[in-house]
């Protein structure tokens, strides 16, 4: 793939301005050093230039000057990505999209709600909220994370088992192409004639096109939720409640699973009354009317019990439910106050192996003399192991690095994945070849190049290129040393 | 069960050393749909490819072959309470789940249960290179790698041999019940869409003949609670009413000398004018036409009412069939097919003439 610029960053700067207000095409060092990373801090890279129009004809003119001059082009949102995706190519143009962040119109009828990219994920269920509706997907960042950004992550959330991801949630989106060419993929319809570009594009980590504007569904607001958290004294216990519930016949809204030390560290930072000695917890929300929740959360609990629960507690208002969310939703901050520093992995196993990977996960801890802390989307499979480090301890960032990958590598092995919601980026493309065959790999660059034959849209990211491998080699080799060290320590 | 990969894969290769092409057949069912197949081409069958690989109930996943029957499948899913609650159309038994997936169907519960490619987590995939490759797997979130799966729904073959896929299975509601009442079609669109956005279980709206059918299904005491306060006529043969309309089977369909239009529209979109009989169901984003008509005149109707339109059923299915792509996306679609199959072995013209 050609990435090989043919322009000097002064007359690509040029060229911008003669369109785009001079003040938003940055290029000195200090006003493009907060766009160095992404919400994965620990890559970085200082781009040539940053640029952020505010029309769609401007977005449109970017990608065609790119086009023409082979400059890569790495579109942004946020930046609260947590795979990289968003770090800057050091010869590329970042594309900020952070002024497309307008509602255009809410249809409270048809229940739908057209956005230009920026709009902050929250933003739309507090516009929507008026109307009784709210948008499903709700990633834990959806304070800041932008709707552009979660379909070129496909973003999930606490409640994707019910409400499905950000896939099952939108109707259509208008692209500029890496050509330049303005298209809209998708319809006001639910099906559309032909490939299902909508989904490939969904989760494409701005690969194959930037998202200029997203039209997604809304959904009426359930009457009632209410939260059963149950604690038990082992994870198989717990594991086992989850598929009980499930094959009881109930989808749960939200069902969360924390190891011991999470509840703990939860339980410290916030005061949830977590049962502090059981080894697993489990959130279980249901929602819907208040017939069907009454129902259903008297079912649940006498499931919880007759399955082990050694104690059980049920939200009795608005303010205990969010109480008991409160623990889960602030596990991350929770177990950043005991270490100097975590990081936070993303596989997802079939479910019926949790005990089997939690165990090994275990082992692994201790043979990297690193702590982990799990917090467990256990309805849909996704594991968040976090791992604590200290970066200021030399070498112990690499050893981090070596545990994720043997956690990644062990999710595959029992017929899960590398990345369930956080997508692959920068930080998970060397796993991809763990997934994925030779094959397959090279299936996925045709279908890239077929949405973008020069390779401008965001080199170097989500699927692995000879190129890339040839730019990792170095950092294997670091990474080598290091595990030859740690034998010799062993 | 029987795996019938190593002879797909033979016939794949020498289709593509011969300069051959194929027509991929599952049950058959579904021949009429699409443009009609490339007489030259032989036919690659996937109706021996058929077998549960994996089903795990608890997990709500289901891995089959592509050739294996809805019939067998829902039989399977049935044994343990669950079910594909996108309620895929069976035209006959022979329909099979590789075909449904092709040809993305759904029946009434799609606004709330998703089409199949919403439930599809994985395929696996003979590309034009004889290629067996795996995309997605067996897990309800995956983000690895572009979306692959869902690609090939509505690709209608085109793209390579679908021979496994993964599916998110659901539990069958606890209880079912449907409402009708008489409303005009000019009335009705709203209605729907007022009720669908009401926070109650309800997983089927659709109007023919001068009456609306809601459908509620779930918990016994939501279901009968919401039946209670939204009122109307309890229908005692609901479930048949659904089972017809999802089928294809409902008297509506019946006329074979008028040619079938679906409609994919803004659920609240006026329907456009044109002589004849409507079926308006999917809450108003799915309508059904029956009359003679061209494609280059509805086009603009269902394009001004925010969607599509496409030749579902009868009429001339040697012009094309589905909505026209404006011209960047034909050239992404041709590139993306050239990219599974270089030497244009699958299904050639059958989505699209330039295919």
């Amino acid at each position: 793939m050609n990435t090989q610029s043919r322009i000097s960053k002064s007359r690509l700067a040029e060229q911008f301005r003669a369109f785009i207000d001079p003040d938003f095409v940055i290029t000195d060092d200090e006003t493009l050093k907060p766009y160095e990373c992404d919400g994965l801090a620990m890559y970085r890279e200082m781009p040539m230039l940053v640029v952020l129009p505010e029309t769609v004809e401007q977005v449109q003119r970017v990608m065609r000057i790119c086009h023409e001059n082979g400059v890569p082009v790495v579109a942004r949102g946020a930046g609260t990505g947590l795979c990289a995706g968003a770090m800057p190519h050091k010869e590329g143009v970042v594309l900020s999209l952070a002024k497309f962040n307008q509602i255009l119109n809410i249809d409270p009828i048809g229940r739908t709600a057209r956005l230009q990219p920026g709009v902050r994920n929250l933003a739309i269920s507090e516009e929507a909220a008026q109307y009784g509706l709210y948008y499903g997907p709700d990633p834990s960042s959806q304070i800041a994370c932008t709707i552009g950004g979660n379909v070129a992550e496909n973003s999930g959330g606490v409640h994707c088992l019910k409400y499905g991801l950000t896939v099952h949630n939108i109707l259509s989106v208008e692209m500029i192409t890496a050509e330049g060419d303005r298209v809209t993929v998708g319809s006001d319809g639910l099906d559309s004639c032909g490939m299902d570009l909508l989904a490939l594009l969904t989760g494409s980590e701005g690969l194959l096109g930037v998202v200029t504007e997203v039209k997604v569904k809304l959904l009426p607001k359930p009457e009632v939720a209410q939260v059963i958290m149950a604690g038990f004294d082992s994870i198989e216990k717990a594991g086992d409640a989850v598929g009980g519930v499930i094959s009881h016949g109930i989808i749960p809204g939200g069902l969360e699973m924390m190891d011991g030390h999470a509840i703990v560290a939860a339980d410290d930072f916030c005061g949830a009354g977590y049962p502090r000695d059981a080894k697993a917890l489990l959130l279980c929300e249901v929602d819907g009317t208040e017939e069907e929740v009454h129902e259903h959360i008297a079912e649940a609990e006498a499931l919880f019990r007759k399955l082990g629960a050694t104690s059980i507690r049920t939200s009795q208002s608005e303010e205990e439910r969010a109480l008991l969310w409160k623990g889960r939703k602030s596990a991350f901050p929770a177990v950043g106050r005991i270490s100097p520093d975590y990081y936070c992995m993303d596989g997802t196993i079939p479910r019926r192996y949790l005990a089997k990977v939690l165990l090994e996960m275990e082992k692994m801890s201790e043979e990297f003399g690193l702590r982990v802390a799990n917090v467990f989307h256990a309805g849909d499979g996704n594991l968040h192991p976090l791992i604590l480090f200290d970066a200021n301890v030399p070498g112990e960032f690499e050893r981090t690095e070596a545990f994720g990958s043997k956690i990644l590598e062990l999710c595959v092995e029992v017929g899960g994945c590398i990345t369930g919601e956080h997508g692959v980026g920068v930080e998970k493309i060397r796993q991809m070849a763990v997934q994925f065959n030779d094959d397959e790999l090279q299936q996925f660059q045709d279908v890239k190049a077929a949405f973008d034959p020069t390779g401008i849209l965001n080199p170097g990211k989500g699927v692995p290129t000879l190129k890339f491998c040839q730019e990792y080699r170095s950092i294997e080799h670091k990474q080598h040393k290091h595990e030859e060290a740690d034998t010799a320590h062993g | 069960m029987a795996d019938q990969i190593q002879t797909i894969q033979e016939q794949v290769l020498r289709a593509r050393s011969n300069g051959q092409k194929l027509n991929i057949v599952g049950g058959g069912s579904k021949s009429f749909m699409g443009r009609q197949s490339d007489a030259d081409a032989s036919t690659l069958s996937l109706a021996e490819h058929t077998g549960v690989v994996e089903y795990h109930p608890v997990e709500l996943v289901l891995t089959v072959r592509a050739g294996t029957t809805l019939k067998e499948i829902e039989a399977v899913l049935a044994e343990q309470g669950q079910c594909l609650h996108f309620e895929p159309p069976h035209f006959g038994d022979a329909s099979t789940i590789g075909g449904t997936m092709a040809c993305n169907l759904s029946g009434p519960a799609r606004p709330w249960a998703g089409s199949v490619r919403d439930q599809v987590l994985g395929i696996r995939l003979m590309n034009g290179k004889g290629e067996h490759l795996r995309f997605g797997g067996q897990v309800m979130k995956n983000v690895a790698g572009y979306d692959v799966s869902r690609l090939q729904a509505g690709a209608m073959g085109t793209l390579g041999v679908i021979t496994e896929i993964s599916l998110k299975v659901m539990p069958k509601p606890a209880a079912t019940v449907t409402l009708v009442r008489e409303m005009a079609m000019d009335e009705v669109v709203e209605y729907m869409n007022r009720r669908a956005g009401e926070p109650k279980p309800i997983t089927g709206a659709c109007w023919v003949d001068g009456k609306v059918y809601l459908r509620l299904a779930g918990a016994k005491s939501a279901v009968e609670a919401t039946a209670e306060k939204w009122g109307g006529e309890v229908m005692a043969e609901g479930d048949q009413f659904w089972r017809e309309v999802q089928d294809m089977q409902h008297g509506f369909f019946d006329d074979p000398e008028a040619p079938l239009w679906r409609f994919s529209l803004d659920s609240t979109a006026r329907t456009p004018e044109l002589e004849g009989p409507w079926m308006i169901d999917w809450v108003g984003s799915q309508r059904w036409y029956r009359g003679q008509a061209s494609l280059s005149d509805l086009e603009p109707l269902a394009r001004a009412a925010g969607g599509q339109v496409s030749l579902f059923r009868g009429g001339d299915r040697t012009a094309e069939v589905m909505h026209s792509q404006p011209e960047a996306l034909k050239t992404i679609q041709r590139r993306v097919k050239h990219s599974f199959d270089p030497d244009g072995i699958f299904n050639p013209g059958r989505l699209y003439s330039w295919l």
